[in-house]
């Protein structure tokens, strides 16, 4: 095969920067461009549609010119364009009303800072639990067959289908006894779902007698500790109903024409829907049992929206008088929870309801320490202390209610009605944990007052002053009081949190020497981990934090090794949403060195990957934010002393090279660029850190992008020969790449990282100046051996593809003047000053590239990879066309002969062989170009036949 | 054959009132043409009575039925004999509710011993080889407006108060206040009153209304006068906190209440009972006789 020679064009590289730059056009004002901003121009015409629809956004939305829907409808959406027709006065009327709904809703609606019941719910399922045995008493004839029989002993069996045939007509009686809890929760699901396929299959009145069944379980107290999650579980049936009810009714109330609205007036519901409302109402005005028929009535109260306007503000009350039926203080506290419950979702704005099913308890209230009550716990076998704990949770739910958004003055009233009842601490703690805290805060001294005043026996005072406590972190008590309170709550217990740093102090100092002996902190690491947070949370100023005497030892507490670390990392992540400028206080540093450590020390090889970059990140968080300002010799102590400590975790040392390659940059802008001997030294110092860490990393790609950047890094500070020891660094890492490397836990090739890696690399060796000592270009030399030697996917191309950006940076290097530089380093066009020899040597490589090129081409002859010839060939004429000087008859006629390589076998793209000759035929005016017309002529395009 | 025949009544709830005019479709959908003999309709209203087998004896019960006074009847043909189209066809109607002479237009009532009912019947003849076939479908009545007039009793329950009572010194000591509303009812509306339990020695297990009928019929042999119940409604469940009112409430039961009736033949009137259980096991009554009536 015949050598060509190559010979690269000459460029002049401004010109063409100027000729291919875009002619920079000045905006007319009033002209359209998506960047500009905003000015709004609403014409009359929108205004009046807007009102019509139903989104109430701002006019600040719409743009200036014309939004492309609404001009193409000059204005007008097709359904206001419709609405335009009708009546304009019923219109007009309609959307009054309409708005005048919306408007009254909106303050009645429940805003997002209401705490809403499935919080609760979990909790409450969480909390109250019991080993006990259970049991369902169940009177239906349905489901025969289903009776989870696993669990039913034999006897169970027997008696179940006695019943069975007994009550045959009316439905059976099964009472299943000994229920684990989780059967127990368990068979109230399946309730649930067949209570949805009865309801699927139409069976209603089986729905209704399941719903009814379910709430009479709440009627029944035995096994007392379960009480409350039993209430969750079945009001989560009941929800299911009332759900099922309502929109049943509702679709009852769409007909083919139109469909009602979210807020419906009585008046639009039809006569079926309002017969089926009434019917389901009679329905359940007729159910014996007092317990079920309050709470299935509860469960549909949405319903009266059908009937009247005013029905749910009619029933609210009704049925809070209701409840006053039910003896037992417990059953009758959550059937007043359910209502609130139901009341603050159907209709939020009847606070009186709440109010008045507040006060009705407060009248009841005594009855908990009544004789029934005492009995039944003796027949349990149910201690006091552990009764009223099954309170607060409907307690608290009916004091959220009411508490929301309500005037202070109620919230006075009631607080003192609730001091005049003895043995209140129940009440209290309610008080405390739904009042709202700025409340609570301003009030603390009357509440520490009454908390001392509180009965022992009944409720732990502990859990009054954690309540307290709970608030107080929430909202500052006043000043003055502060003290007071700290001494007085600390006289009963250490469980009191205020935000400053005296008392906190004493708080830390106490705790720990109340969990010091015996190490009682072992058995109460949540806690501590609480209050932990609580602190932080408090303190955004760390030196603050830090200069907290007891902060240290109190982190000390933390022995284990899991909770530590979780300790740690609620540190840091706080100090990095909080810190907000660099800081080199060696209180911080000292102290959140010392963190770090503690978390970095917990990696060890079961660490999961996730983990480690969590810690990471936080650690990483903490190194940026440490800055010594000029002192750059500190800084870089700094940078040494951390990559000691954090030698385990890669992203860290990766950052820190990162650090130490900006203080580097950093050094070189204060002096501006010109080094001092000092500065020099300095900078080598940070090259030298930067050489000796890169190889202690694993991820190959990092370490090779490491290099280079640090090779580039070396280069602007005019550190040559550090420069060269990156690069050879980095070339003899080259054959070490896998072909296949794990990018997020899967195995890809590599070549196309190695591809973009090495283009860059490239452009970086344009300027690198020769080593006097070694041959003209020994780093591409280097890198091309390398190249050639590595064992390259069968069947790639991405050789050829980096010989062909070889062949760009050689034309490059052949030129005048570089395209770019480093200032104050010289690169080889002036070191060579365009010398004979050393383009003669560019050249030579330049030859071989283009050999092995063309063997490559050869090679791919065969069949299947012709798709394959067709395209590098073009884009290796595309590299002549662009480098090349093309006046060489040589390279022209190559080039002739690759433009039929391309088209050879019909698999080149025609646009794109049209376009490339469009080029060459415009580039051909320009005029030292000329010689490209000739080309041109000779290139045909082929035709596809 | 999918021939079926439905009466669909103008309005949804079905409840008419003398001198309206009761109007609505009969429905007529089959897959094919059908042919007939004619179609009728047929309004009627009757009173049935019956004999209790405890004041006349199980046979006399039997045998004895009293026979079911008729209120209205009237038949119209609606379509003359021929053939419907297949697919629905739907036929209006209208009937107005007059009655003959002095005759009235007792509500809808089903009882035990008295049922008044009113029906729509609708027959198509049809030949031989086919069935003839019938829909009935029941319409509601609601008799004329009457006065009303509030009448509110209070009342005290004590130990002392009871007749009836066996062993008086076995009972425990208590003491019940409350107060109906009224006596007079609007059936539309609820009974509503107030009931506290100021004191109590024994716990309370259950207080309950107990909604009751007196049905009385007259017959040859005599009257025969019984009382059944219709509804209990338990208004507390357990030992209720004293001295607070407990709220009396209940819906009267549609169909199975009407405006107290007193005719010649039959009365209709209701009582109700408020029943107090006590622990261990005693059961404490009180009666109030009520006057229904519609405004």
């Amino acid at each position: 095969m015949a050598v060509f020679p190559w010979h690269s064009r000459n460029r002049n590289y401004k010109a063409e920067f100027a000729s291919c730059r875009l002619e920079a056009v000045p905006l007319e004002f009033g002209d359209y461009h998506p960047l500009k901003p905003i000015t709004v121009t609403e014409s009359k015409t929108k205004k009046v549609n807007r009102k019509g629809s139903t989104s109430s956004t701002s006019s600040s939305s719409s743009s200036s010119v014309v939004d492309p829907l609404s001009s193409v409808l000059d204005g007008t959406d097709p359904l206001s364009m419709f609405a335009a027709t009708a009546d304009p006065a019923a219109l007009a009327a309609a959307m009054d009303s309409s708005r005048r709904k919306r408007d009254r809703d909106d303050n009645s609606v429940v805003g997002s800072d209401f705490e809403p019941w499935t919080n609760k719910r979990g909790e409450i399922l969480a909390r109250y639990t019991t080993t006990e045995k259970l049991s369902i008493n169940l009177f239906m004839g349905s489901e025969k067959g289903k009776a989870g029989t696993a669990t039913l002993a034999m006897s169970e069996k027997v008696r179940t289908r006695l019943e069975e045939l007994d009550d045959f007509e009316e439905g059976s009686q099964k009472e299943l006894l000994n229920l684990t809890q989780q059967d127990y929760v368990n068979r109230i699901e399946e309730l649930n779902q067949s209570l949805k396929d009865a309801w699927a299959s139409d069976q209603k009145v089986k729905a209704l007698k399941i719903v009814i069944q379910c709430s009479k379980l709440l009627s029944d107290t035995s096994v007392i500790q379960f009480y409350p999650s039993k209430f969750v579980l079945i009001t989560d049936i009941l929800d299911t109903f009332g759900k099922l009810v309502y929109e049943r009714i509702f679709s009852m109330c769409v007909d083919s024409r139109s469909v009602l609205p979210d807020h419906f007036s009585p008046e639009n519901a039809n006569d079926t829907a309002k017969e089926t409302c009434l019917n389901w109402f009679f329905k359940i005005a007729s159910i014996r049992e007092l317990i079920p028929r309050f709470y299935v009535e509860a469960s549909i109260l949405k319903c009266n929206k059908f009937l009247s306007k005013t029905g749910i503000s009619e029933c609210l009350p009704r049925l809070t008088c209701m409840i006053r039926g039910i003896g037992d203080p417990l059953v009758s506290v959550y059937a007043r929870a359910y209502l609130c419950r139901v009341g603050m979702e159907v209709a939020p704005h009847l606070k009186e309801t709440l109010n008045k099913n507040f006060f009705d308890f407060l009248l009841t209230f005594k009855q908990i320490h009544g004789d029934t009550v005492q009995n039944q716990l003796v027949v349990q076998g149910v201690e006091l202390p552990s009764y009223l704990p099954l309170y607060p949770p409907a307690m608290d739910w009916i004091f959220q209610c009411i508490s929301y958004h309500a005037p202070e003055a109620l919230l006075t009233e009631m607080m003192e009605r609730c001091k005049k009842l003895g043995n209140n601490a129940l009440l209290l703690n309610s008080v405390m944990s739904a009042f709202r805290a700025e409340f609570i805060a301003t009030r603390s001294m009357d509440f520490i007052g009454m908390i001392k005043e509180c009965d022992e026996s009944g409720f732990p005072k502990h859990l009054l002053f954690r309540s307290l406590g709970l608030n107080l972190a929430l909202a500052d008590p006043p000043e003055s009081d502060r003290l007071q309170i700290l001494n007085e709550a600390w006289k009963v217990i250490t469980k009191l949190k205020n935000p400053q740093k005296r008392e906190v102090n004493t708080v830390l100092a106490d705790v720990i020497k109340h969990m010091t002996p015996d190490r009682a902190f072992e058995d109460s690491y949540p806690q501590l981990q609480l209050i932990i947070k609580k602190v932080i949370a408090h303190f955004h100023d760390f030196s603050v934090l830090f200069s907290v005497e007891k902060f240290l030892p109190f982190l000390d507490m933390f022995q284990k090794e899991s909770v530590r670390v979780e300790v740690c990392k609620c540190i840091m992540d706080a100090f990095i949403k909080h810190q907000q400028e660099p800081t080199k206080d060696p209180v911080i540093l000292n102290a959140l060195l010392h963190v770090c450590k503690t978390m970095h020390d917990s990696v060890n090889a079961l660490t999961l990957e996730d983990e480690k970059r969590m810690l990471s990140y936080l650690i990483n968080g903490f190194i940026k934010m440490v800055s010594f300002g000029r002192d750059f010799e500190q800084q870089l102590s700094f940078y040494v002393e951390s990559r000691s400590m954090f030698c385990n975790l890669e992203p860290v040392l990766v950052q820190l090279i990162h650090s130490v390659n900006r203080l580097a940059m950093e050094t070189r802008k204060v002096m501006k660029g010109n080094h001092s001997r000092k500065t020099a030294a300095f900078v080598r110092a940070c090259v030298a850190y930067c050489f000796i860490t890169i190889p202690s990393l694993a991820g190959i790609f990092t370490r090779l992008n490491l290099y280079l950047h640090s090779g580039q890094v070396a280069l602007a500070n005019q550190c040559l020969s550090q420069a060269d020891a990156f690069f050879k660094a980095a070339i003899s890492l080259v054959p070490e790449v896998p072909k296949m490397i794990n990018i997020d836990g899967k195995m890809r090739p590599s070549e196309s990282f190695l591809l973009e890696f090495l283009c860059n690399f490239f452009s970086t060796l344009l300027i690198v100046p020769d080593h006097p000592e070694h041959g003209v270009l020994f780093l591409v030399r280097e890198l091309l051996n390398v190249i050639q030697d590595y064992t390259w996917e069968d069947n790639s191309d991405e050789k050829i593809r980096i010989y062909t950006c070889v062949l760009h940076l050689l034309s490059a290097m052949s030129q005048e003047t570089y395209l770019y530089h480093i200032d104050k380093v010289d690169s080889n066009d002036s070191l060579y000053g365009g010398d004979s020899k050393f383009l003669a040597e560019n050249n030579k490589l330049c030859e071989t590239v283009m050999a092995q090129i063309l063997e490559h081409l050869k090679t791919l002859a065969k069949d299947e990879a012709l798709k394959r010839q067709s395209s590098l060939g073009l884009s290796f004429f595309n590299s002549i066309l662009a480098h090349g000087d093309l006046r060489n008859n040589k390279l022209n006629q190559l080039s002739v002969n690759l433009w039929h390589l391309a088209q050879r076998h019909g698999c080149a793209d025609t646009r794109t062989m049209v376009k490339t000759l469009e080029y060459i035929k415009k580039q051909s005016k320009q005029p030292d170009m000329t010689h490209l017309t000739e080309l041109a002529l000779r290139l045909p395009l082929q035709t596809r036949t | 054959m999918g021939t079926a025949l439905d009466i669909k009544i103008k309005r949804a709830n079905k409840v008419y009132h003398a001198g309206e005019v009761l109007s609505g479709v009969v429905v007529i959908s089959s897959k094919d043409s059908v042919q007939h003999q004619g179609v009728s309709l047929t309004m009627e209203g009757t009173v049935n009575l019956q004999l209790s087998a405890k004041s006349v004896g199980v046979f006399e019960a039997f045998y004895n039925s009293v026979k079911p006074i008729q209120i209205i009847n009237s038949t119209i043909e609606m379509v003359k004999p021929g053939k419907f189209p297949s697919g629905k066809t739907e036929i209006p109607f209208e009937f107005p509710l007059h009655l003959k002479g002095n005759k009235v237009l007792y509500e809808t009532y089903h009882g035990v011993f008295v049922n008044i009912q009113y029906t729509l019947r609708c027959d198509m003849k049809r030949s031989l080889l086919a069935k003839d076939l019938t829909k009935t479908c029941e319409f509601i009545v609601h008799s004329a407006k009457g006065k009303f007039t509030p009448s509110p009793v209070d009342f005290t329950i004590t130990p002392e108060t009871l007749q009836n009572v066996k062993e008086r010194a076995l009972l425990p000591k208590f003491l019940l206040r409350g107060h109906l509303n009224s006596t007079n009812c609007v059936i539309t509306q609820p009974l509503t009153g107030e009931l506290v339990v100021e004191s109590s020695e024994a716990a309370i297990r259950s207080v309950e209304l107990q909604l009751v009928r007196v049905e009385t019929c007259g017959c040859a042999e005599g009257y025969a006068r019984d009382a059944t119940e219709i509804q209990n409604i338990q208004i507390a469940d357990g030992d209720v906190c004293r001295g607070l009112s407990v709220p009396i409430y209940m819906v009267f039961p549609r169909l199975f209440t009407c405006p107290t009736l007193e005719t010649t033949n039959f009365k209709v009137e209701f009582e109700v009972n408020i029943v107090v259980l006590l622990h261990p096991d005693h059961l404490i009554t009180e009666n109030f006789p009520l006057k229904l009536c519609r405004i």
